[in-house]
């Protein structure tokens, strides 16, 4: 199994006009790291998601996230917006943004790391460092000695 | 103080846990002990039962169902959508804590009640074996339907007791009402009353339904139990359709659906196929049978005359005593109370056999206590001095403290007694209109006199084979001295 993130999976300049422009992005370099099978389906079903309710959440966070048949492994993608992206919260837009890809009946071990990746997001000095952080290897690793 | 949390999403990776994570720092920010159930995809470890029963109250912070949420039963409950839990755990546990300080959800008192939908407590334990549950289906229904009873039965008796039996033949009064006449006032009460009555059958069936399938089986419950009247099916097409209504919503539930359609399959989905399907069966597949089975069981009663009509008395009788409130009398006192909307003869005979022998138990219980103290233990004697206000006031839990502490010579007793009253009320032809009141109502019930002196035999030939039977090898010092009074004051 390998890791849910790593360094490839993170871009710290992020631009994007809108939500489903940064989940494609992220995506792109899910694609790029072979963890997505099929990029416009594995959108389609962020985008679902999305309209069920959006996943904007107050402090500046956006989190895209889904179950799909086209994601290989769990994996999350990194972006940070300087500009900020909405992602519906009630208060503004979201300057971290984690793209979530849980496989179609993923293992529970996985799903795990998901989970405390969730948890990991409430806490401050866990945005603050992530705000703070200066190159994708060492966010990529300080992400994962988090989650794991 | 301590609580405990359940929280869900649709996805179930991220906003179960987060708001899991909220809700514990907004509680170790406070102070506060906090356990959450993050129902999501990583498994859900579920609560301690002993950490459930020590919690103060109750968080909900989900977006679907709450698994198996009958385990929270009775607690003191806070819910929300989970996206309030991440921005506003710490207002949530201040609303917790305000829940808990504002005690149990009214119904919540049944111990083995399942709170759902906001408090609404069923008395159904779901370990049970079928014929348990079943009954404790039919319980639920029965318990929501009597206050529905109890209203709508004494506003129709006051109306008359007001202005006579002619008040039936009242104009509506939405044509005519004169703030001044007394007429228009006791019609005003009789339709009142009647249309309270008119909820009884919909009611029992749609809480029948409730115990089985939580809120979702509502709807067909109550439109199913509707049709009931409407079909003329009455209160056995009622107890039909709640049932139907259920067992269709359960096996809905059984259907797997993708997360994402889970969420609205309670609100949406659920109760519209279930309805068309509980209306379809009870109007053209259900309703006819039932409909006759209805009317038979209507002539039968209406063409009992005689000796047979004091069998019914008896047999009902012996229904009122066994269990004192527990569930053969419900059952006896439904029979007589739902039959009530049929506004025959028959049915008020009925009624006032049903109430008269329940009044008896604790009466009896109460003379024998007076007349051979030294065969009752001190706490006994306390109860008898309650058990006679309670027999009076028909509420025949009263007797409950003395059946509990010996039950085979106090068991066979009350129903000998109630039996006897069961009987003679029919054969004097009592009839009563109330469904409850006891002694309060008397001078509402056909032949009042006779009906008082039904009451006081039965209520010697208890007091008579109690003291009977006691006599024989018992001291009061072997009896159970610890049976609190407060269980004589479960009312009905």
């Amino acid at each position: 199994m390998s890791e849910v993130i790593t360094a490839d999976l993170v871009d710290l300049d992020l631009k994007a006009a809108d939500r489903q422009s940064a989940s494609r992005q992220l995506a792109e370099r899910l694609v790029a790291a072979g963890r997505v099978t099929d990029i416009e389906g594995f959108l389609a079903d962020i985008a679902k998601r999305e309209s069920q309710m959006p996943t904007g959440l107050e402090g500046g966070i956006g989190i895209p996230h889904c179950r799909s048949a086209h994601v290989a492994e769990p994996s999350l993608a990194f972006g940070r917006a300087s500009e900020g992206v909405d992602f519906g919260a009630p208060d503004g837009p979201a300057d971290i943004i984690f793209l979530i890809a849980a496989p179609e009946g993923g293992d529970a071990s996985h799903m795990k790391i998901l989970a405390s990746l969730a948890r990991r997001l409430i806490r401050a000095q866990f945005k603050e460092r992530l705000r703070s952080v200066q190159d994708p290897a060492e966010a990529a690793e300080f992400i994962r000695s988090e989650v794991s | 103080m301590k609580f405990v949390a359940v929280t869900s999403c649709p996805t179930g990776i991220a906003h179960t846990y987060m708001a899991a994570e909220a809700l514990e720092q907004a509680a170790a920010d406070s102070g506060d002990e906090m356990h959450v159930e993050t129902q999501g995809s990583a498994g859900s470890d579920p609560l301690d039962p002993q950490i459930i029963a020590d919690a103060d109250a109750v968080i909900f912070a989900a977006d679907v169902e709450v698994r198996d949420r009958e385990r929270f039963a009775g607690k003191p409950l806070v819910q929300s959508g989970v996206k309030r839990a991440i921005g506003g755990a710490a207002e949530m546990l201040n609303e917790a804590r305000a829940a808990a300080a504002a005690g149990p959800p009214a119904g919540g008192a049944a111990p083995a009640g399942a709170a759902a939908g906001g408090g609404l407590a069923t008395k159904v334990d779901s370990g049970a074996g079928f014929g348990t549950r079943l009954r404790g289906w039919l319980m639920t229904g029965v318990s929501y339907v009597i206050p529905f009873v109890a209203a709508g039965g004494l506003l129709i008796a006051l109306s008359f007791a007001l202005g006579g039996y002619e008040i039936v033949n009242a104009p509506k009064v939405t044509d005519q009402f004169d703030w001044g006449s007394l007429q228009s006032w006791a019609a005003l009460m009789f339709q009142i009353g009647g249309i309270a009555f008119g909820f009884l059958v919909p009611i029992l069936a749609g809480f029948i339904a409730f115990a089985m399938g939580d809120r979702p089986a509502l709807v067909p419950g109550i439109v199913g139990g509707f049709i009931a009247v409407q079909v003329k099916a009455g209160f056995i097409g009622g107890l039909i359709a709640g049932l139907l209504a259920g067992a269709v919503v359960l096996g809905i539930r059984k259907i797997k659906v993708p997360r994402s359609v889970a969420g609205i399959m309670p609100v949406v989905v659920i109760p519209l196929v279930s309805t068309l399907i509980v209306g379809i069966l009870m109007f053209v597949v259900l309703g006819p049978p039932l409909a006759a089975l209805a009317a038979g069981l209507t002539n039968w009663l209406n063409g009992l005359s005689g000796a047979n009509k004091v069998i019914l008395g008896i047999i009902l009788g012996l229904m009122m005593g066994f269990d004192m409130g527990g569930p053969v009398n419900k059952t006896a006192y439904s029979f007589a109370a739902l039959g009530l909307a049929a506004a025959t003869p028959a049915s008020f005979e009925i009624m006032a056999a049903v109430m008269a022998a329940g009044m008896t138990p604790p009466l009896g219980l109460a003379l024998a206590s007076v007349l051979r103290k030294n065969l009752f233990t001190h706490v006994e004697r306390e109860n008898g001095k309650a058990a006679w206000v309670l027999g009076a006031s028909f509420i025949t839990e009263g007797a409950i403290p003395f059946a509990a502490g010996d039950p085979l010579r106090v068991i066979p007793s009350l129903m000998a007694g109630s039996a006897v009253t069961g009987g003679l009320s029919m054969a004097f032809g009592c009839t009563s209109r109330a469904p409850h009141g006891g002694i309060f109502v008397v001078p509402l019930i056909g032949n009042p006199f006779l009906y008082l002196l039904a009451i006081l035999i039965g209520t010697v030939v208890t007091a008579f084979l109690v003291i009977t039977l006691k006599s024989f090898h018992r001291t009061p010092e072997e009896a159970a001295d610890e049976i609190p009074a407060t269980e004589a004051a479960a009312a009905i």
